[in-house]
Protein backbone atom coordinates (compact mmCIF):
# COMPACT_ATOMS: atom_id res chain seq x y z
CA UNK A 1 0.00 0.00 0.00
CA UNK A 2 1.26 3.43 -0.98
CA UNK A 3 2.38 5.52 1.99
CA UNK A 4 0.24 8.42 0.80
CA UNK A 5 -2.96 6.37 0.50
CA UNK A 6 -4.68 7.70 3.63
CA UNK A 7 -3.59 11.32 3.14
CA UNK A 8 -4.53 11.36 -0.55
CA UNK A 9 -7.87 9.69 0.13
CA UNK A 10 -8.61 12.29 2.83
CA UNK A 11 -7.71 15.15 0.46
CA UNK A 12 -9.87 13.77 -2.35
CA UNK A 13 -12.68 12.96 0.08
CA UNK A 14 -12.63 16.61 1.17
CA UNK A 15 -12.92 17.57 -2.47
CA UNK A 16 -15.92 15.43 -3.31
CA UNK A 17 -17.68 16.23 -0.03
CA UNK A 18 -17.51 19.85 -1.16
CA UNK A 19 -19.26 18.75 -4.32
CA UNK A 20 -22.01 17.29 -2.15
CA UNK A 21 -22.34 20.30 0.16
CA UNK A 22 -22.29 22.70 -2.79
CA UNK A 23 -25.04 20.85 -4.58
CA UNK A 24 -27.40 20.19 -1.69
CA UNK A 25 -30.04 19.57 -4.34
CA UNK A 26 -28.55 16.11 -4.92
CA UNK A 27 -29.29 15.19 -1.31
CA UNK A 28 -32.76 16.70 -1.49
CA UNK A 29 -33.51 14.93 -4.78
CA UNK A 30 -32.28 11.69 -3.27
CA UNK A 31 -34.59 12.10 -0.29
CA UNK A 32 -37.63 13.58 -2.07
CA UNK A 33 -38.75 10.47 -3.97
CA UNK A 34 -38.60 8.15 -0.94
CA UNK A 35 -40.38 10.77 1.18
CA UNK A 36 -43.09 11.17 -1.47
CA UNK A 37 -43.55 7.38 -1.49
CA UNK A 38 -43.68 7.37 2.28
CA UNK A 39 -46.44 10.00 2.25
CA UNK A 40 -48.33 8.29 -0.58
CA UNK A 41 -48.25 4.84 0.93
CA UNK A 42 -48.96 5.90 4.50
CA UNK A 43 -51.71 8.45 3.85
CA UNK A 44 -53.26 7.14 0.62
CA UNK A 45 -52.81 3.38 0.27
CA UNK A 46 -51.83 2.54 3.84
CA UNK A 47 -55.36 2.49 5.25
CA UNK A 48 -56.34 -0.30 2.89
CA UNK A 49 -53.20 -2.40 3.33
CA UNK A 50 -53.40 -5.17 5.93
CA UNK A 51 -49.95 -5.84 7.32
CA UNK A 52 -50.92 -7.24 10.69
CA UNK A 53 -49.08 -4.39 12.41
CA UNK A 54 -50.56 -1.37 14.13
CA UNK A 55 -48.58 1.32 12.37
CA UNK A 56 -48.06 1.17 8.62
CA UNK A 57 -45.27 3.76 8.73
CA UNK A 58 -43.35 1.40 11.02
CA UNK A 59 -43.94 -1.42 8.55
CA UNK A 60 -42.97 0.64 5.50
CA UNK A 61 -39.85 2.46 6.68
CA UNK A 62 -37.16 -0.22 5.95
CA UNK A 63 -38.22 -0.52 2.30
CA UNK A 64 -38.24 3.27 1.95
CA UNK A 65 -34.72 3.41 3.40
CA UNK A 66 -33.49 0.91 0.80
CA UNK A 67 -35.12 2.96 -1.96
CA UNK A 68 -33.31 6.03 -0.59
CA UNK A 69 -29.97 4.26 -0.92
CA UNK A 70 -30.83 2.91 -4.39
CA UNK A 71 -31.58 6.41 -5.67
CA UNK A 72 -28.66 7.96 -3.78
CA UNK A 73 -26.03 5.83 -5.47
CA UNK A 74 -27.14 7.13 -8.88
CA UNK A 75 -25.31 10.31 -7.84
CA UNK A 76 -22.23 8.30 -6.94
CA UNK A 77 -22.13 7.01 -10.51
CA UNK A 78 -22.87 10.52 -11.77
CA UNK A 79 -20.01 12.12 -9.81
CA UNK A 80 -17.56 9.50 -10.98
CA UNK A 81 -18.78 9.82 -14.57
CA UNK A 82 -18.29 13.60 -14.44
CA UNK A 83 -14.71 13.16 -13.22
CA UNK A 84 -14.00 10.68 -16.01
CA UNK A 85 -15.40 12.95 -18.72
CA UNK A 86 -13.92 16.23 -17.47
CA UNK A 87 -10.34 15.00 -17.63
CA UNK A 88 -9.69 15.60 -13.94
CA UNK A 89 -9.60 11.84 -13.40
CA UNK A 90 -6.67 11.62 -15.83
CA UNK A 91 -4.99 14.55 -14.16
CA UNK A 92 -5.13 12.71 -10.82
CA UNK A 93 -3.93 9.47 -12.41
CA UNK A 94 -0.89 11.20 -13.90
CA UNK A 95 0.09 12.63 -10.52
CA UNK A 96 2.33 11.01 -7.91
CA UNK A 97 -0.57 9.95 -5.68
CA UNK A 98 -1.90 6.63 -4.46
CA UNK A 99 -4.01 5.89 -7.53
CA UNK A 100 -6.75 3.89 -5.82
CA UNK A 101 -7.45 6.81 -3.48
CA UNK A 102 -9.33 8.48 -6.35
CA UNK A 103 -11.88 5.67 -6.25
CA UNK A 104 -11.99 5.32 -2.46
CA UNK A 105 -12.73 9.02 -2.07
CA UNK A 106 -15.82 8.56 -4.24
CA UNK A 107 -16.89 5.48 -2.30
CA UNK A 108 -16.57 7.23 1.08
CA UNK A 109 -18.38 10.29 -0.26
CA UNK A 110 -21.21 7.99 -1.32
CA UNK A 111 -21.43 6.59 2.22
CA UNK A 112 -21.58 10.07 3.76
CA UNK A 113 -24.10 11.44 1.24
CA UNK A 114 -26.38 8.43 1.64
CA UNK A 115 -26.13 8.60 5.41
CA UNK A 116 -27.34 12.21 5.33
CA UNK A 117 -30.26 11.28 3.04
CA UNK A 118 -31.18 8.35 5.29
CA UNK A 119 -31.22 10.60 8.37
CA UNK A 120 -33.48 13.07 6.53
CA UNK A 121 -35.92 10.29 5.60
CA UNK A 122 -35.95 8.88 9.15
CA UNK A 123 -36.67 12.36 10.53
CA UNK A 124 -39.66 12.71 8.21
CA UNK A 125 -40.86 9.25 9.26
CA UNK A 126 -40.62 10.35 12.90
CA UNK A 127 -42.82 13.35 12.10
CA UNK A 128 -45.31 10.93 10.51
CA UNK A 129 -45.53 8.87 13.66
CA UNK A 130 -42.75 6.35 13.29
CA UNK A 131 -41.80 5.11 16.76
CA UNK A 132 -39.43 2.45 18.03
CA UNK A 133 -38.51 1.35 21.50
CA UNK A 134 -35.39 -0.44 20.29
CA UNK A 135 -32.15 0.05 22.18
CA UNK A 136 -28.84 1.44 21.01
CA UNK A 137 -27.52 -1.98 20.04
CA UNK A 138 -30.46 -2.74 17.75
CA UNK A 139 -30.13 0.67 16.09
CA UNK A 140 -26.42 0.14 15.61
CA UNK A 141 -27.25 -3.15 13.92
CA UNK A 142 -29.77 -1.36 11.66
CA UNK A 143 -27.16 1.29 10.82
CA UNK A 144 -24.61 -1.44 10.14
CA UNK A 145 -26.88 -3.29 7.71
CA UNK A 146 -27.75 -0.05 5.90
CA UNK A 147 -24.07 0.93 5.63
CA UNK A 148 -23.18 -2.51 4.28
CA UNK A 149 -26.04 -2.28 1.78
CA UNK A 150 -24.91 1.23 0.74
CA UNK A 151 -21.34 0.08 0.35
CA UNK A 152 -22.39 -2.89 -1.81
CA UNK A 153 -24.56 -0.71 -4.08
CA UNK A 154 -21.86 1.98 -4.17
CA UNK A 155 -19.31 -0.44 -5.59
CA UNK A 156 -21.97 -1.55 -8.05
CA UNK A 157 -22.46 2.12 -9.01
CA UNK A 158 -18.73 2.50 -9.61
CA UNK A 159 -18.99 0.21 -12.66
CA UNK A 160 -21.39 2.38 -14.73
CA UNK A 161 -19.66 5.46 -13.35
CA UNK A 162 -16.42 4.32 -14.94
CA UNK A 163 -17.80 2.85 -18.15
CA UNK A 164 -20.87 4.92 -19.12
CA UNK A 165 -20.78 6.95 -22.31
CA UNK A 166 -23.61 9.30 -21.39
CA UNK A 167 -24.89 10.86 -18.20
CA UNK A 168 -28.19 8.96 -18.55
CA UNK A 169 -26.30 5.71 -18.91
CA UNK A 170 -24.38 6.41 -15.73
CA UNK A 171 -27.50 6.62 -13.60
CA UNK A 172 -30.02 4.40 -15.42
CA UNK A 173 -28.78 1.25 -13.65
CA UNK A 174 -30.37 2.48 -10.43
CA UNK A 175 -33.97 2.33 -11.73
CA UNK A 176 -34.39 -1.44 -11.38
CA UNK A 177 -32.83 -1.22 -7.92
CA UNK A 178 -35.38 1.42 -6.91
CA UNK A 179 -38.23 -0.84 -8.04
CA UNK A 180 -36.94 -4.06 -6.49
CA UNK A 181 -38.49 -3.25 -3.07
CA UNK A 182 -41.97 -3.25 -4.68
CA UNK A 183 -41.70 -6.98 -5.32
CA UNK A 184 -40.72 -7.80 -1.76
CA UNK A 185 -42.12 -7.63 1.74
CA UNK A 186 -41.28 -3.91 1.89
CA UNK A 187 -44.76 -2.54 1.10
CA UNK A 188 -47.08 -5.51 1.70
CA UNK A 189 -46.69 -8.97 3.23
CA UNK A 190 -45.81 -11.55 0.60
CA UNK A 191 -48.66 -13.99 1.59
CA UNK A 192 -51.20 -12.62 -0.87
CA UNK A 193 -48.90 -12.68 -3.90
CA UNK A 194 -49.46 -15.41 -6.54
CA UNK A 195 -47.03 -18.36 -6.43
CA UNK A 196 -44.13 -17.39 -8.75
CA UNK A 197 -44.20 -13.71 -7.69
CA UNK A 198 -44.23 -14.74 -4.07
CA UNK A 199 -41.34 -17.14 -4.63
CA UNK A 200 -39.33 -14.35 -6.24
CA UNK A 201 -40.28 -11.83 -3.54
CA UNK A 202 -39.33 -14.14 -0.70
CA UNK A 203 -35.98 -15.08 -2.16
CA UNK A 204 -34.68 -11.74 -3.35
CA UNK A 205 -32.30 -9.74 -1.13
CA UNK A 206 -34.65 -6.86 -0.33
CA UNK A 207 -37.11 -9.04 1.61
CA UNK A 208 -34.54 -10.44 4.01
CA UNK A 209 -32.89 -7.03 4.52
CA UNK A 210 -36.26 -5.34 5.08
CA UNK A 211 -37.40 -8.08 7.49
CA UNK A 212 -34.14 -7.94 9.44
CA UNK A 213 -34.28 -4.15 9.85
CA UNK A 214 -37.98 -4.25 10.76
CA UNK A 215 -37.44 -6.99 13.36
CA UNK A 216 -34.51 -5.10 14.86
CA UNK A 217 -36.35 -1.87 15.55
CA UNK A 218 -39.64 -3.51 16.51
CA UNK A 219 -37.66 -5.57 19.04
CA UNK A 220 -38.70 -8.89 17.51
CA UNK A 221 -36.33 -11.86 17.41
CA UNK A 222 -34.50 -11.48 14.07
CA UNK A 223 -34.25 -15.19 13.32
CA UNK A 224 -32.44 -16.26 10.17
CA UNK A 225 -33.40 -13.15 8.18
CA UNK A 226 -30.46 -11.14 9.47
CA UNK A 227 -27.95 -13.79 8.37
CA UNK A 228 -29.52 -14.08 4.94
CA UNK A 229 -29.55 -10.28 4.72
CA UNK A 230 -25.88 -10.07 5.70
CA UNK A 231 -24.98 -12.84 3.26
CA UNK A 232 -26.73 -10.94 0.41
CA UNK A 233 -25.03 -7.66 1.33
CA UNK A 234 -21.56 -9.17 1.72
CA UNK A 235 -21.97 -11.30 -1.42
CA UNK A 236 -23.13 -8.33 -3.49
CA UNK A 237 -20.34 -6.21 -2.00
CA UNK A 238 -17.61 -8.72 -2.87
CA UNK A 239 -18.86 -9.29 -6.43
CA UNK A 240 -19.36 -5.57 -7.10
CA UNK A 241 -15.98 -4.73 -5.63
CA UNK A 242 -14.17 -7.31 -7.76
CA UNK A 243 -15.91 -6.19 -10.95
CA UNK A 244 -15.46 -2.50 -10.15
CA UNK A 245 -11.76 -2.93 -9.40
CA UNK A 246 -11.29 -4.93 -12.62
CA UNK A 247 -13.00 -2.20 -14.60
CA UNK A 248 -10.88 0.41 -12.83
CA UNK A 249 -7.64 -1.41 -13.61
CA UNK A 250 -8.59 -1.71 -17.25
CA UNK A 251 -9.32 2.02 -17.31
CA UNK A 252 -6.02 3.13 -15.81
CA UNK A 253 -3.61 0.63 -17.33
CA UNK B 1 9.84 17.24 -5.29
CA UNK B 2 11.95 17.14 -8.43
CA UNK B 3 13.82 13.94 -8.90
CA UNK B 4 17.56 13.99 -9.19
CA UNK B 5 18.82 15.22 -12.52
CA UNK B 6 19.78 12.46 -14.87
CA UNK B 7 22.02 12.91 -17.87
CA UNK B 8 20.63 12.53 -21.36
CA UNK B 9 17.45 13.82 -22.99
CA UNK B 10 14.41 14.70 -20.87
CA UNK B 11 12.21 12.52 -23.06
CA UNK B 12 13.46 9.54 -25.00
CA UNK B 13 11.12 7.56 -27.25
CA UNK B 14 12.10 4.56 -29.40
CA UNK B 15 9.95 2.33 -31.59
CA UNK B 16 6.71 3.19 -29.83
CA UNK B 17 3.75 1.20 -31.12
CA UNK B 18 0.11 1.21 -30.10
CA UNK B 19 -3.00 -0.25 -31.69
CA UNK B 20 -6.65 0.04 -30.76
CA UNK B 21 -8.01 -3.26 -32.03
CA UNK B 22 -7.17 -3.26 -35.77
CA UNK B 23 -6.38 0.44 -35.88
CA UNK B 24 -2.60 0.93 -35.75
CA UNK B 25 -2.30 4.39 -34.25
CA UNK B 26 1.45 4.41 -33.59
CA UNK B 27 3.71 2.39 -35.90
CA UNK B 28 7.16 2.99 -34.47
CA UNK B 29 7.61 6.49 -33.12
CA UNK B 30 11.13 7.75 -32.33
CA UNK B 31 12.15 11.11 -30.92
CA UNK B 32 14.17 12.78 -28.20
CA UNK B 33 13.46 16.01 -26.36
CA UNK B 34 16.42 17.94 -24.97
CA UNK B 35 16.24 19.25 -21.41
CA UNK B 36 14.74 22.70 -21.05
CA UNK B 37 13.49 22.86 -24.63
CA UNK B 38 10.04 23.18 -26.13
CA UNK B 39 9.19 20.34 -28.47
CA UNK B 40 6.10 20.46 -30.64
CA UNK B 41 4.42 17.34 -31.88
CA UNK B 42 2.47 18.42 -34.91
CA UNK B 43 -0.20 16.39 -36.60
CA UNK B 44 -3.74 16.41 -37.87
CA UNK B 45 -6.64 15.10 -35.82
CA UNK B 46 -6.30 11.38 -35.16
CA UNK B 47 -2.59 11.33 -35.98
CA UNK B 48 -1.83 9.80 -32.58
CA UNK B 49 -0.50 12.85 -30.74
CA UNK B 50 -2.70 12.29 -27.71
CA UNK B 51 -1.79 8.60 -27.66
CA UNK B 52 1.91 9.52 -27.42
CA UNK B 53 1.17 11.93 -24.56
CA UNK B 54 -0.98 9.37 -22.74
CA UNK B 55 1.80 6.78 -22.95
CA UNK B 56 4.42 9.27 -21.75
CA UNK B 57 2.24 10.35 -18.83
CA UNK B 58 1.71 6.68 -17.75
CA UNK B 59 -2.02 6.67 -18.55
CA UNK B 60 -1.67 4.11 -21.32
CA UNK B 61 0.65 1.18 -21.95
CA UNK B 62 2.45 0.92 -25.27
CA UNK B 63 2.28 -2.34 -27.24
CA UNK B 64 5.95 -2.16 -28.17
CA UNK B 65 8.94 0.13 -27.91
CA UNK B 66 10.38 2.08 -25.01
CA UNK B 67 9.73 5.50 -23.60
CA UNK B 68 11.70 7.26 -20.91
CA UNK B 69 10.99 10.50 -19.10
CA UNK B 70 13.71 12.14 -17.03
CA UNK B 71 15.73 8.93 -17.38
CA UNK B 72 12.89 6.79 -15.98
CA UNK B 73 11.06 4.12 -17.94
CA UNK B 74 7.32 4.85 -18.24
CA UNK B 75 6.37 1.18 -18.16
CA UNK B 76 8.51 -0.14 -15.31
CA UNK B 77 9.00 3.01 -13.20
CA UNK B 78 5.59 4.61 -13.72
CA UNK B 79 5.25 5.86 -10.14
CA UNK B 80 8.62 7.64 -10.37
CA UNK B 81 7.78 9.07 -13.77
CA UNK B 82 4.67 10.63 -12.24
CA UNK B 83 6.93 12.48 -9.78
CA UNK B 84 8.71 14.11 -12.73
CA UNK B 85 5.81 15.11 -14.94
CA UNK B 86 2.67 17.07 -15.20
CA UNK B 87 -0.09 16.58 -17.73
CA UNK B 88 -2.37 19.26 -19.09
CA UNK B 89 -4.87 17.33 -21.11
CA UNK B 90 -6.85 18.29 -24.16
CA UNK B 91 -9.78 19.61 -22.13
CA UNK B 92 -8.99 21.94 -19.26
CA UNK B 93 -9.09 19.46 -16.39
CA UNK B 94 -10.17 21.76 -13.60
CA UNK B 95 -12.74 21.02 -10.93
CA UNK B 96 -15.68 23.21 -11.92
CA UNK B 97 -17.37 23.14 -8.55
CA UNK B 98 -14.27 24.28 -6.66
CA UNK B 99 -12.91 27.81 -6.82
CA UNK B 100 -9.70 28.53 -8.70
CA UNK B 101 -7.78 28.76 -5.45
CA UNK B 102 -9.29 25.51 -4.13
CA UNK B 103 -8.25 23.76 -7.34
CA UNK B 104 -4.65 24.85 -6.78
CA UNK B 105 -4.71 23.94 -3.07
CA UNK B 106 -6.09 20.52 -3.97
CA UNK B 107 -3.24 19.77 -6.36
CA UNK B 108 -0.66 21.15 -3.92
CA UNK B 109 -2.00 18.81 -1.22
CA UNK B 110 -1.93 15.85 -3.61
CA UNK B 111 1.70 16.70 -4.40
CA UNK B 112 2.32 16.69 -0.65
CA UNK B 113 3.70 20.21 -0.52
CA UNK B 114 4.22 22.03 2.77
CA UNK B 115 2.20 25.22 2.41
CA UNK B 116 -0.59 24.59 -0.13
CA UNK B 117 -2.26 27.95 0.55
CA UNK B 118 0.88 29.93 -0.25
CA UNK B 119 1.61 27.86 -3.36
CA UNK B 120 -1.94 28.58 -4.55
CA UNK B 121 -1.74 32.32 -3.89
CA UNK B 122 1.63 32.62 -5.65
CA UNK B 123 0.30 30.88 -8.74
CA UNK B 124 -2.90 32.91 -8.79
CA UNK B 125 -0.76 36.04 -8.83
CA UNK B 126 1.58 34.69 -11.50
CA UNK B 127 -1.30 33.81 -13.83
CA UNK B 128 -3.30 37.00 -13.16
CA UNK B 129 -6.08 35.08 -11.47
CA UNK B 130 -5.89 36.60 -7.99
CA UNK B 131 -9.17 38.50 -8.38
CA UNK B 132 -10.94 35.43 -9.70
CA UNK B 133 -9.37 33.08 -7.15
CA UNK B 134 -12.43 32.81 -4.93
CA UNK B 135 -14.85 32.24 -7.80
CA UNK B 136 -16.00 28.83 -8.96
CA UNK B 137 -13.96 27.62 -11.92
CA UNK B 138 -17.21 27.04 -13.84
CA UNK B 139 -17.59 30.84 -14.10
CA UNK B 140 -14.20 31.27 -15.78
CA UNK B 141 -13.70 32.10 -19.45
CA UNK B 142 -11.92 29.60 -21.69
CA UNK B 143 -8.62 31.42 -21.39
CA UNK B 144 -8.85 31.69 -17.61
CA UNK B 145 -9.63 27.98 -17.32
CA UNK B 146 -6.62 27.12 -19.44
CA UNK B 147 -4.42 29.39 -17.35
CA UNK B 148 -5.71 27.79 -14.17
CA UNK B 149 -5.18 24.38 -15.77
CA UNK B 150 -1.56 25.19 -16.62
CA UNK B 151 -1.02 26.74 -13.17
CA UNK B 152 -2.22 23.44 -11.64
CA UNK B 153 0.34 21.63 -13.77
CA UNK B 154 3.21 23.74 -12.46
CA UNK B 155 2.65 22.88 -8.80
CA UNK B 156 5.61 21.01 -7.42
CA UNK B 157 7.84 22.24 -10.28
CA UNK B 158 7.87 19.04 -12.31
CA UNK B 159 10.84 19.08 -14.72
CA UNK B 160 8.75 17.83 -17.67
CA UNK B 161 5.35 19.15 -18.71
CA UNK B 162 3.01 17.72 -21.35
CA UNK B 163 0.55 20.11 -22.93
CA UNK B 164 -1.94 18.30 -25.14
CA UNK B 165 -3.42 20.81 -27.60
CA UNK B 166 -3.22 23.64 -25.08
CA UNK B 167 -4.94 26.23 -27.26
CA UNK B 168 -7.61 24.21 -29.07
CA UNK B 169 -10.92 26.00 -28.72
CA UNK B 170 -9.45 29.23 -27.34
CA UNK B 171 -10.02 32.69 -28.77
CA UNK B 172 -6.94 34.47 -30.20
CA UNK B 173 -6.35 36.51 -27.06
CA UNK B 174 -6.50 33.54 -24.72
CA UNK B 175 -4.21 31.72 -27.12
CA UNK B 176 -1.57 34.42 -26.80
CA UNK B 177 -1.85 34.26 -23.01
CA UNK B 178 -1.20 30.54 -23.09
CA UNK B 179 1.77 30.99 -25.41
CA UNK B 180 3.21 33.51 -23.01
CA UNK B 181 2.82 31.07 -20.12
CA UNK B 182 4.55 28.32 -22.08
CA UNK B 183 7.49 30.60 -22.98
CA UNK B 184 7.91 31.56 -19.33
CA UNK B 185 7.96 27.91 -18.37
CA UNK B 186 10.72 27.07 -20.80
CA UNK B 187 12.67 30.14 -19.70
CA UNK B 188 12.80 28.61 -16.23
CA UNK B 189 14.27 25.38 -17.52
CA UNK B 190 11.17 23.21 -17.71
CA UNK B 191 11.03 20.77 -20.61
CA UNK B 192 7.77 21.18 -22.52
CA UNK B 193 6.27 18.71 -24.94
CA UNK B 194 3.25 20.19 -26.61
CA UNK B 195 0.98 18.74 -29.22
CA UNK B 196 -0.84 20.96 -31.63
CA UNK B 197 -2.63 20.97 -34.93
CA UNK B 198 -1.88 24.67 -35.43
CA UNK B 199 1.20 25.20 -37.53
CA UNK B 200 1.77 28.74 -36.31
CA UNK B 201 1.71 27.55 -32.72
CA UNK B 202 4.61 25.21 -33.36
CA UNK B 203 6.33 27.95 -35.32
CA UNK B 204 5.94 30.46 -32.51
CA UNK B 205 6.87 28.30 -29.56
CA UNK B 206 8.93 25.27 -30.40
CA UNK B 207 12.69 24.78 -30.45
CA UNK B 208 12.12 21.60 -32.38
CA UNK B 209 9.14 20.40 -34.34
CA UNK B 210 8.23 16.85 -35.24
CA UNK B 211 5.43 15.94 -37.58
CA UNK B 212 3.49 12.83 -36.67
CA UNK B 213 1.75 11.33 -39.66
CA UNK B 214 0.14 7.90 -40.05
CA UNK B 215 1.76 6.65 -36.86
CA UNK B 216 5.31 7.71 -37.61
CA UNK B 217 7.45 10.80 -37.19
CA UNK B 218 8.03 11.88 -40.77
CA UNK B 219 10.21 14.92 -40.04
CA UNK B 220 11.92 16.20 -36.93
CA UNK B 221 14.02 19.36 -36.77
CA UNK B 222 14.21 23.03 -35.99
CA UNK B 223 11.97 25.42 -37.88
CA UNK B 224 14.93 26.47 -40.06
CA UNK B 225 15.74 22.86 -40.87
CA UNK B 226 12.13 22.11 -41.77
CA UNK B 227 12.04 25.14 -44.06
CA UNK B 228 15.11 23.90 -45.91
CA UNK B 229 13.21 20.79 -46.89
CA UNK B 230 11.35 22.89 -49.41
CA UNK B 231 12.90 24.61 -52.45
CA UNK B 232 14.55 27.98 -51.62
CA UNK B 233 12.21 30.90 -51.25
CA UNK B 234 11.60 33.01 -54.31
CA UNK B 235 10.85 36.67 -54.10
CA UNK B 236 7.31 37.70 -54.90
CA UNK B 237 5.66 41.03 -54.30
CA UNK B 238 2.50 40.67 -52.27
CA UNK B 239 0.45 43.50 -50.86
CA UNK B 240 0.74 43.36 -47.06
CA UNK B 241 -2.77 43.10 -45.71
CA UNK B 242 -3.47 43.00 -41.98
CA UNK B 243 -4.50 39.52 -40.95
CA UNK B 244 -7.94 39.07 -39.48
CA UNK B 245 -6.18 38.32 -36.19
CA UNK B 246 -4.49 41.76 -36.30
CA UNK B 247 -7.84 43.39 -36.96
CA UNK B 248 -9.55 41.46 -34.20
CA UNK B 249 -6.89 42.20 -31.61
CA UNK B 250 -6.79 45.90 -32.51
CA UNK B 251 -10.55 46.21 -32.26
CA UNK B 252 -10.94 44.38 -28.95
CA UNK B 253 -7.90 46.22 -27.56
CA UNK B 254 -5.20 43.79 -26.53
CA UNK B 255 -4.29 45.77 -23.42
CA UNK B 256 -2.05 43.14 -21.93
CA UNK B 257 0.49 43.65 -24.70
CA UNK B 258 1.06 39.92 -24.70
CA UNK B 259 0.00 39.80 -28.31
CA UNK B 260 3.16 41.33 -29.71
CA UNK B 261 4.81 38.05 -30.39
CA UNK B 262 1.96 36.79 -32.43
CA UNK B 263 1.24 39.88 -34.48
CA UNK B 264 3.73 40.00 -37.29
CA UNK B 265 3.64 36.53 -38.65
CA UNK B 266 2.25 35.79 -42.06
CA UNK B 267 -1.18 34.25 -42.42
CA UNK B 268 -1.07 30.52 -42.07
CA UNK B 269 -2.88 27.61 -43.50
CA UNK B 270 -4.74 26.79 -40.29
CA UNK B 271 -8.30 27.74 -39.66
Amino acid sequence: MNKHFLGDTATLLGRSLRHVTRSVDTIITTAVTPIAMLLLFVYVFGGAIKTGTESYVNYLLPGILLITVASGIAYTAFRLFTDMKSGIFERFQSMPIARSSVLWAHVLTSLVANLISLVVVVLVALLMGFRSGAGVLAWLAVAGILMLFTLALTWLAVIPGLTAQTMEGASAFSYPLIFLPFISSAFVPTDTMPGPVRAFAEHQPVTSIVNAIRDLYTQQPVGTDIWIALAWCVGLLVISYVFAMNTYRRKIS
Amino acid sequence: MTTSQVQGPAIHVRGLEKSYKELRVLRGVDFDVARGSIFALLGSNGAGKTTVVRILSTLLKADAGTAGVNGLDVATQAAHVRESISLTGQFAAVDEILSGRENLVLVARLRHLKDPGKVADDLLARFSLTDAGARKASTYSGGMRRRLDIAMSLIGNPPVIFLDEPTTGLDPQARLEVWQAVRELAAQGTTVLLTTQYLDEAEQLADRIAILHEGRIIVNGTLAELKQLLPPAKVEYVEKQPTLEDVFLTLVGDKSGKGKNGKDHTPNADA
